[in-house]
């Protein structure tokens, strides 16, 4: 029961980031590409909690934290980048 | 004295909290926790801009279950937006006059519209009088106007009094 | 009590999973970059605070101890997606990104 509904799962999330991918190398402008990278972190994130379901173990949760903390810092750090041609003034 | 010490209490517990959860509960965590809420609000105290005191923290719980149920409420929208045709979405740009004259109030402001029905804030103008909102589907801009001023703003305004 | 537990999770994990097939989806259909910038923000932090959700009952219970350490994931998230959301937008009209004719309003000059 529980098997199924990871694996369903996984299914989804493995057809978001397929799709997250296609709107990065679809682009057209950066922007478009930077909030797709952005999406795919997000989506890793979750598919890094549900490896760590499937498996049973707690370890995982300290790199999906790591994820989130890092993809965050750098979404802000080129969008920045791209709206003032600088990342810290 | 204790003042001093803890320049901004709601912080420290925040970061006491943090801590535990982040590394499990214990002795030995929980002084650590506490030197932590104790040392870095201290630490980065020149950093911070100015910070309103929090009137009503009961009705800053109930705002933030709100704001919770909101988002729910949002993603089944927006969900049936992207699912329907793109040719039928009314999308705007709305700009909403801003009361609240506190940074960190209009940074919630700008979190809590960006998280709830159908708009992202894109940008806030340099006297923070004006918000500008880009709206997924609108069918009247004064309609949502009046929503994000008496669901929001309002509501920011009591719990900080500013 | 297993069985309950159980399909809690599961649906916990299979609400996350279609917010963020559309959250991916609207990123792919929708036409312009404002529109899109709609679909990440909100339906794919829901979908991942689904699944992280779906993660602190099972560990809850399979340990017997309130697992709460997920909570900040999902904490961080909805404080993070808003300003990074923010922060696109801003960068988007600075580049003056093309928006759908029939968008009513204008953006702002950066």
């Amino acid at each position: 029961m529980l098997e199924t509904a990871i694996a369903i799962a996984f299914g989804l999330f493995v057809v978001a980031q397929l799709l997250n991918l296609y709107r990065l190398l679809r682009g057209p402008s950066l922007p478009d590409r930077v909030l797709a990278l952005d999406t795919m972190y997000v989506n890793s994130i979750a598919l890094i909690v549900l490896y760590g379901l499937s498996s049973g173990s707690k370890l995982y949760f300290e790199a999906a934290m790591l994820i989130a903390l890092i993809g965050f810092v750098s979404t802000v750090a080129v969008a920045k980048y791209m709206t003032r041609g600088d990342i810290i003034e | 004295m204790i003042r001093k010490l803890y320049p901004f209490p709601t912080l420290s517990v925040f970061l006491l909290l943090m801590w535990l959860l982040l590394s499990g509960f214990s002795a030995g965590h929980l002084v650590l926790g506490m030197v932590l809420a104790t040392v870095l609000p201290l630490g980065t105290l020149p950093f911070w801009p100015n910070v309103p005191r929090l009137r009503n923290f009961h009705k800053l719980v109930l705002f933030v279950l709100m704001v919770h149920w909101d988002i729910i409420v949002a993603n089944l929208s927006v969900a049936r937006r992207i699912l329907g045709s793109p040719k039928k979405l009314r999308p705007a740009f709305v700009e909403v006059p801003l009361d609240i004259k506190d940074d960190f109030a209009i940074t919630l402001l700008t979190s809590t519209v960006s998280l709830t029905p159908g708009t992202v804030s894109a940008d806030i103008s340099a006297d923070a009088s004006r918000m500008l909102v880009h709206a997924l589907h609108v069918e009247d801009e004064a309609v949502l106007v009046e929503q994000i001023k008496q669901r929001y703003e309002r509501r920011l305004k009591e719990i900080f009094e500013c | 009590m297993d069985i309950v537990i159980e399909y809690i999770t599961a649906i916990f994990l299979l609400i996350g999973g279609v917010f963020a097939l559309i959250g991916s989806l609207g990123l792919v259909r929708l036409p312009d970059f404002f529109l899109r910038l709609h679909g990440p923000t909100k339906a794919t932090t829901l979908g991942v605070g689904g699944t992280i959700m779906a993660s602190l009952v099972y560990f809850s219970w399979s340990e017997h101890t309130l697992h709460l350490h997920e909570i900040l994931i999902t904490l961080f998230l909805f404080i993070s997606a808003p300003v990074s959301a923010h922060m696109l937008a801003k960068a988007a009209m600075h580049r003056e990104l093309k928006y759908r004719e029939d968008t009513r309003g204008k953006p702002w000059k950066q």
